[in-house]
C-alpha cells in the first residue's frame, strides 16, 4: 500500500466513527432537542470532536514516541497484541455505565466523549494506519516529527468524523427524525470487535 | 438453574421494542398479550406469573394462556418490570442491541427477586434465576423491593425498607446484564426515611420518591393510629440522578396520607408530574397533586384534584370505616398516557377508574368514569355479578386506546376494607379519543387468587422512561 492509502484508512476510520451513534451524533441530536435548537446540535458536537481527538492523539502519540526505540517487527508485534488484546476485552467485557444523565456542561460532554472513545478503543485502530504512514524526513527518525505527524493523522481523523457525524445529525434532526435508529442502527459494537480483530491479525502479518 | 442470562444474546438491530421517544413509542402496534402477577393470601399455594391473550383477534381473547408458578409460597408478588426498555437508546450510555427479555418480578413480602424469561414461547415463562433476601440485605442493607424501573444504566428498584423492618427504605441498583444486587443507590439521602415508588425526569437528571411506611407500618393492615396521627408519608423527595442525592422534600402536609404512585411527564423536555395521594385525615378526600419545577430551580407540588368521600350507613361498612360513616375514594394508582394528555384514577375504595384530560396538568378536566365493585356500591361488569374490591392497579396500552384494571391493593389491607373476602377480577376499558371510558364486555378474567400489576408484552405507559421527546 502506498502512504496515501494509510491517510485515506485515517479518513474512512472517522468516517465509521462519525456515523456510529453511540460515538456522538445522537448526544448531539438529544440536546438539539432539548434546546430545541439546531445551533445546540453543531455547538455540541465540537466539544464531543475534541474529546475524540484527545483519545486518539493519546494513543497515536504513545506510538510515536515508541517508535524510535523499536524496530519495525517489535512495533508491529506490540500494535497487534494490544489490538487483539482490547477486542477479546469488549467482547467479554461486563459493560459499565457511571451516571452522567442528560445535562452535561460542555466540558462534560468533551469528557464523555474522551471516555467513549478511550473505551471503544478509537485510537489503537488507528495505530496500523498511522504505523504504515512513511516516516517523515528518511534518516532522520527524530521524536518531534513524529509527534507532529501523529497529531496530524488524529486531526485528519478526527475531521473526517466531526464532518460525518455534523452530517448525520442535521440530516436526522431535519429530515428523517429518530425513527431512523430503530430501522438503521446496526450493531456498530458488534462490527467493531470484528474489526479490531481483523485488523490485529493483519498487522501482524504485514 | 441456567447461566444464560450472564451473557444476553446481542442484537444485531435494536430492540423492536425500543422507541427513542413516547411520541414514537405510541405508534407501536396493539399488544397481543399481557402478564399479571397473582398471590396466595394464606401463603398456602405458590404465586404466579400469568399470561392473558389480550388479541382481540384471537380465539383466546380475555382467556389466561399461560401460568408460571413461583418456586417458594408467601412472596406476594405485588410490582414487577423488565430488565431493559427504551432507555437503552438513552445518547450517553447507548446499548439498544440488549433484549426486551426478562421480567424482574419480587415479592413484596419474601423480598425474593425472580428473573422470569419470556423469549422463546412468550405464553410459556421460564424462571431464569432467584434472588434470594439475604443477597439483598447483605449488599443494600434493603428489604420488600418494590418499584422496578429500567434505567439507562442498571435495573433500578425500591424497597420499603431495612432487613429488621424499620427503616429506611430507599432504592437499589440491580446490574442489567448479570442481575447481581449492586447496593444502595442513594450516596446522600438527607432526611428521607420512608420509602414507596420512584421514577423520574431523565432530560433533566432528576429523580423523585415517595412515601408509603416501613414494612412494620404497613405488613399487619393499616394502623389506626399511626394514620391519625399523620405517621404515614407525606411528603416526596427530589434527588439528583447521578450525584445520587437528595436536593429537596417537598411536605405536602401530614394530614396528605401516603402518596403512592408517581407519574412524571413521559416527555423528558416537561417538569412536571403526578402523584396521588391515598386520604385526607380531613375529610377523608383522596386527591391527585401536580409537582413541577419553578423558574428558580426549585421543585414544588400544588393539589389539583379532590375528590370526595361518599356518605354510607355505617352497616354497609367494614369495621375499619365504620366510625366515620363514609367511604373514601382511597386513590391508591393513577396512569398516565404516553402522550402525557389522560390520566387515569383508580379509586379502590368508592370502586371507580376516573379519566381526566390533563392537557393543561394544573388544570384536569373529568371526562370519563367506570364503576366497578366499590366497599359500598359493589358495581357489576357488563358480564359479572356485583363485585367486590375496585379498581386499583391500572395499565394503559402504547397507543392509550385500553386500559387494563385489576382489583386487589395488598394482602392485609384488602382484608380490611374487603372483610367479606377480596374475590379477584382484572379488566379491559375502551378509551374514547373524546375522553370516554366504557367496560370491554368481552374482558372479564376472574383468578382463584388475588392479581395485582398488569405489564403488557412490549412495553405499556408505566415501564418504558425515554431520554428524547
Amino acid at each position: 500500500m502506498t502512504w496515501s492509502a494509510y491517510w485515506t484508512g485515517l479518513v474512512v476510520l472517522g468516517a465509521y466513527h462519525g456515523v456510529n451513534p453511540g460515538m456522538g451524533w445522537l448526544f448531539a441530536v438529544a440536546r438539539g432537542l432539548q434546546q430545541k435548537s439546531r445551533r445546540a446540535i453543531l455547538v455540541s458536537l465540537l466539544p464531543i470532536a475534541i474529546g475524540h481527538e484527545g483519545s486518539v492523539a493519546a494513543i497515536l502519540l504513545a506510538a510515536a514516541l515508541a517508535r524510535p526505540f523499536l524496530d519495525q517487527r517489535g512495533l508491529r508485534f506490540a500494535a497487534a497484541g494490544t489490538l487483539l488484546g482490547f477486542a477479546l476485552l469488549l467482547l467479554f467485557r461486563r459493560r459499565l455505565h457511571p451516571y452522567l444523565g442528560m445535562r452535561l456542561s460542555l466540558v462534560g460532554l468533551a469528557a464523555w466523549s474522551f471516555l467513549m472513545s478511550s473505551a471503544h478503543g478509537a485510537g489503537l485502530m488507528a495505530v496500523p494506519l498511522y504505523l504504515g504512514l512513511q516516516v517523515p524526513a528518511p534518516g532522520q527518525l527524530q521524536v518531534p516529527a513524529g509527534v507532529l505527524q501523529a497529531l496530524a493523522a488524529a486531526t485528519l481523523h478526527t475531521t473526517a468524523m466531526l464532518t460525518v457525524m455534523g452530517i448525520v445529525a442535521v440530516l436526522v434532526y431535519d429530515r428523517f427524525g429518530l425513527g431512523l435508529l430503530r430501522r438503521a442502527w446496526v450493531n456498530l459494537d458488534l462490527i467493531w470487535v470484528g474489526a479490531l480483530l481483523v485488523a490485529g491479525v493483519a498487522t501482524l502479518f504485514t | 438453574m441456567t447461566r444464560e442470562y450472564q451473557r444476553m444474546a446481542t442484537l444485531l438491530k435494536p430492540d423492536p421494542t425500543f422507541y427513542p421517544s413516547a411520541r414514537t413509542a405510541a405508534e407501536a402496534p396493539p399488544e397481543t398479550l399481557a402478564y399479571i402477577v397473582t398471590f396466595d393470601p394464606t401463603a398456602k399455594t405458590p404465586d404466579a406469573l400469568e399470561v392473558l391473550d389480550v388479541d382481540p383477534k384471537s380465539g383466546d381473547f380475555g382467556k389466561r394462556v399461560g401460568r408460571l408458578e413461583m418456586p417458594h409460597t408467601g412472596d406476594e408478588l405485588h410490582h414487577f418490570g423488565w430488565n431493559a426498555c427504551s432507555s437503552a437508546l438513552c445518547p450517553w450510555a447507548p446499548h439498544p442491541h440488549v433484549e426486551r427479555r426478562y421480567l424482574v418480578v419480587p415479592g413484596l413480602r419474601s423480598s425474593r427477586i425472580h428473573i422470569i424469561d419470556i423469549k422463546g414461547d412468550p405464553r410459556a415463562p421460564k424462571l431464569s434465576k432467584v434472588i434470594e433476601p439475604e443477597e439483598l440485605a447483605r449488599k443494600a442493607n434493603y428489604s420488600r423491593p418494590h418499584t422496578s424501573h429500567c434505567g439507562p444504566d442498571g435495573i433500578y428498584m425500591s424497597a420499603l425498607g431495612a432487613p429488621d423492618g424499620g427503616g429506611p427504605g430507599g432504592i437499589f441498583i440491580l446490574d442489567h446484564e448479570t442481575f447481581e444486587v449492586k447496593g444502595a443507590w442513594e450516596k446522600d439521602r438527607g432526611g428521607q426515611e420512608l420509602a414507596y415508588d420512584f421514577w423520574w425526569h431523565l432530560g433533566q437528571d432528576v429523580l423523585i420518591s415517595s412515601e408509603w411506611g416501613t414494612p412494620k407500618m404497613v405488613e399487619s393492615g393499616l394502623n389506626g393510629e399511626i394514620l391519625l396521627s399523620g405517621g404515614y408519608g407525606h411528603r416526596l423527595h427530589i434527588w439528583d440522578l447521578p450525584k445520587r442525592a437528595l436536593k429537596q422534600t417537598i411536605d405536602l402536609g401530614s394530614q396528605h396520607q401516603m402518596p403512592l404512585e408517581l407519574r412524571p411527564s413521559h416527555d423528558p423536555n416537561q417538569t412536571w408530574g403526578f402523584v396521588g395521594v391515598v386520604t385526607s385525615l380531613e375529610d377523608l378526600s383522596a386527591s391527585i397533586w401536580t409537582w413541577h419545577r419553578k423558574d428558580s430551580g426549585e421543585w414544588a407540588a400544588e393539589k389539583v384534584i379532590s375528590i370526595p368521600a361518599e356518605p354510607a350507613d355505617p352497616s354497609q361498612l367494614p369495621p375499619v370505616l365504620q366510625p366515620f360513616k363514609a367511604v373514601p375514594p382511597l386513590v391508591t394508582d393513577i396512569n398516565l398516557s404516553l402522550d402525557d394528555r389522560w390520566l387515569y384514577v383508580s379509586c379502590w375504595g368508592t370502586g371507580e377508574l376516573k379519566r381526566y384530560d390533563v392537557a393543561d396538568p394544573f388544570k384536569p378536566r373529568e371526562t370519563g368514569s367506570v364503576r366497578l365493585g366499590g366497599i359500598v356500591e359493589r358495581s357489576p361488569h357488563p358480564a359479572s355479578e356485583p363485585l367486590n374490591g375496585g379498581p386499583q392497579m391500572v395499565e394503559v396500552s402504547r397507543d392509550g386506546k385500553r386500559v387494563y384494571l385489576s382489583n386487589s391493593l395488598y394482602a392485609t389491607w384488602d382484608d380490611q376494607f374487603y372483610p367479606d373476602g377480596l374475590k379477584s377480577w382484572a379488566t379491559k376499558l375502551d378509551a374514547t379519543p373524546d375522553g370516554g371510558l366504557k367496560a370491554d364486555p368481552n374482558f372479564f378474567v376472574q383468578f382463584e387468587q388475588r392479581a395485582h400489576q398488569v405489564h403488557l408484552q412490549g412495553g405499556d405507559a408505566s415501564s418504558d422512561s425515554y431520554c428524547f421527546s
